[in-house]
């Protein structure tokens, strides 16, 4: 049985991610050890709270070397939520952060966009179920699921400038980045292991990468 | 376009749900891990448990139920009843649910939103409120709807979303097991004075008590029990039929 490394660093709720991969018959270790990490056939990053403090952990725990190596060994990673987030070069979430800068892009405030677009009727945090529309460039994560499927969503700070990565995306006032790719590195923005019989496939499609 | 969603409430009692009319307690309908399953299965969007017991072995009871759930079932979870601390919140989350619906608890001590907001993020902590209309006023109730705390319920709202909460449940006591439709009025008034999304309980009876409801552009969500219990509204059908009304669903 093939093994995911789902990364602890101190952050969020992990029980229904491990779940949700023990559901599909993944073997699900969480973990925040490197030798477990380099001996995993891929990583999940997952993440919950604010930029600021969740990479401050991360980078605390060490592991951001060993990551990067196994992603340069074309290990397949996926970012979830706060998690894909981290993955770009910077965030604007109270204050400045660098992120990790493995995609292009940076995380910007929903509330301030939808200020701008004339759509602050609308609430944040984006929480709830919305559909993703595909943009041309097709995702292995996305294969099995039709457009327009819906998924859910909780965040307040979404990603921005990440044209080449996107594969597909929200309406929600502005174009919500949902699904980020680069060679072995995924983000989903909405959390798979909270949207049902849709998440669990796009989950299955990454361990089955 | 952001949905609007379907909530089925389950109250659990002893490893049971039970659904209480006007908040008496009636005999155990079912098994909480398979009426999730079932629920799941005809597309609700999100499950809410209240644990309603009250000893610590019952509690230990319910925890364990959550977790089952929680292993099979990926849908949001929610849960409340009896969260009165943090360690309230801790023992929940671990347990598989992702928001913690906290009542009674936040008017004794409303710092505990605050603590739970910047401990494990807004979106986690769920402001839920019995009200009841108190010489034109609505008031906020507590002990299952029996005692009258005297604070005015839009007032807690604006108070609860600044003190962090993610989401609000108003649950009518005026509408409650009456089956004659939402608490429009009071929700209308609750839309008004916050900006974070507002789960409407109580009252619901048939499909058009929901269609009416979610006119109200600031209600994100509808929560009802009984009537999805004894499936005198079947959850598919009421998705398709709000569709047909032209409202946001995930079918």
């Amino acid at each position: 049985m093939s093994v995911t490394a789902i990364v602890d660093y101190g952050v969020g709720n992990l029980f229904s991610l491990r779940s949700s991969v023990k559901a599909l018959e993944g073997e699900a270790l969480v973990t925040g050890n490197p030798e477990d990490i380099h001996k995993a056939d891929r990583i999940l990053l997952p993440g919950v709270g604010a930029f600021g403090d969740a990479i401050a952990k991360l980078r605390n725990t060490g592991l951001v070397p060993v990551l990067e190596k196994e992603i340069a060994a074309g290990k397949p990673l996926m970012g979830i939520c706060l998690g894909m987030q981290l993955l770009f070069e910077k965030s604007h979430e109270y204050g400045e952060h660098a992120g990790l800068g493995w995609l292009p892009g940076e995380v910007k405030s929903l509330a301030e966009a939808l200020k701008i677009a004339g759509e602050d009727s609308l609430k944040v945090p984006h929480m709830g179920w919305n559909s993703l529309t595909y943009t041309d460039t097709p995702s292995p994560l996305l294969k099995d699921i039709p457009e327009g499927s819906f998924v859910y969503f909780v965040h307040s700070f979404y990603a921005t400038g990440c044209e080449d990565s996107l594969r597909a995306w929200a309406p929600y006032g502005v174009s919500v980045p949902a699904v980020v790719e680069k060679n072995n590195v995924f983000g989903c923005q909405f959390h798979p292991e909270k949207s049902g019989s849709v998440g669990l496939k796009i989950l299955d499609a990454f361990l089955k990468l | 376009m952001l949905t609007k969603r379907i909530i089925p409430c389950l109250d659990v009692r002893n490893g049971k749900v039970v659904k209480g009319v006007n908040f008496d307690a009636v005999p155990d309908t079912a098994d909480p891990v398979e009426m999730a399953a079932f629920y799941n299965e005809s597309g609700a969007d999100e499950l809410v448990f209240y644990d309603i017991t009250a000893s610590v072995e019952e509690r230990k009871l319910f925890d364990d139920v959550l977790r089952r759930v929680a292993e099979r079932i990926f849908i949001p979870l929610c849960v409340g009843g009896g969260v009165n601390s943090i360690e309230d919140f801790d023992r929940i989350l671990k347990a598989g649910a992702d928001k913690v619906s906290v009542n009674s608890g936040a008017v004794r001590n409303p710092e505990l939103i605050r603590e739970a907001a910047m401990k494990y993020g807004d979106q986690c902590v769920v402001l839920s409120m019995d009200v009841k209309r108190v010489d034109g006023r609505f008031h906020v109730f507590v002990k299952g709807g029996r005692e009258d705390t005297g604070m005015d319920a839009l007032e807690w709202c604006r108070r609860g979303q600044s003190l962090g909460a993610g989401e609000l449940v108003l649950n009518s006591i005026d509408t409650d097991g009456v089956k004659n439709g939402f608490d429009l009025e009071m929700l209308q008034a609750v839309a008004e004075c916050v900006t974070i999304p507002i789960i409407a309980s109580g009252g619901a009876g048939k499909m058009e008590d929901f269609s009416q409801l979610f006119k109200l552009d600031g209600v994100d969500a509808g929560l009802a029990a009984s009537i999805f219990h004894f499936r005198e509204v079947h959850i598919r059908e009421l998705k398709r039929y709000l569709a047909d009304c032209g409202v946001p669903m995930r079918l």
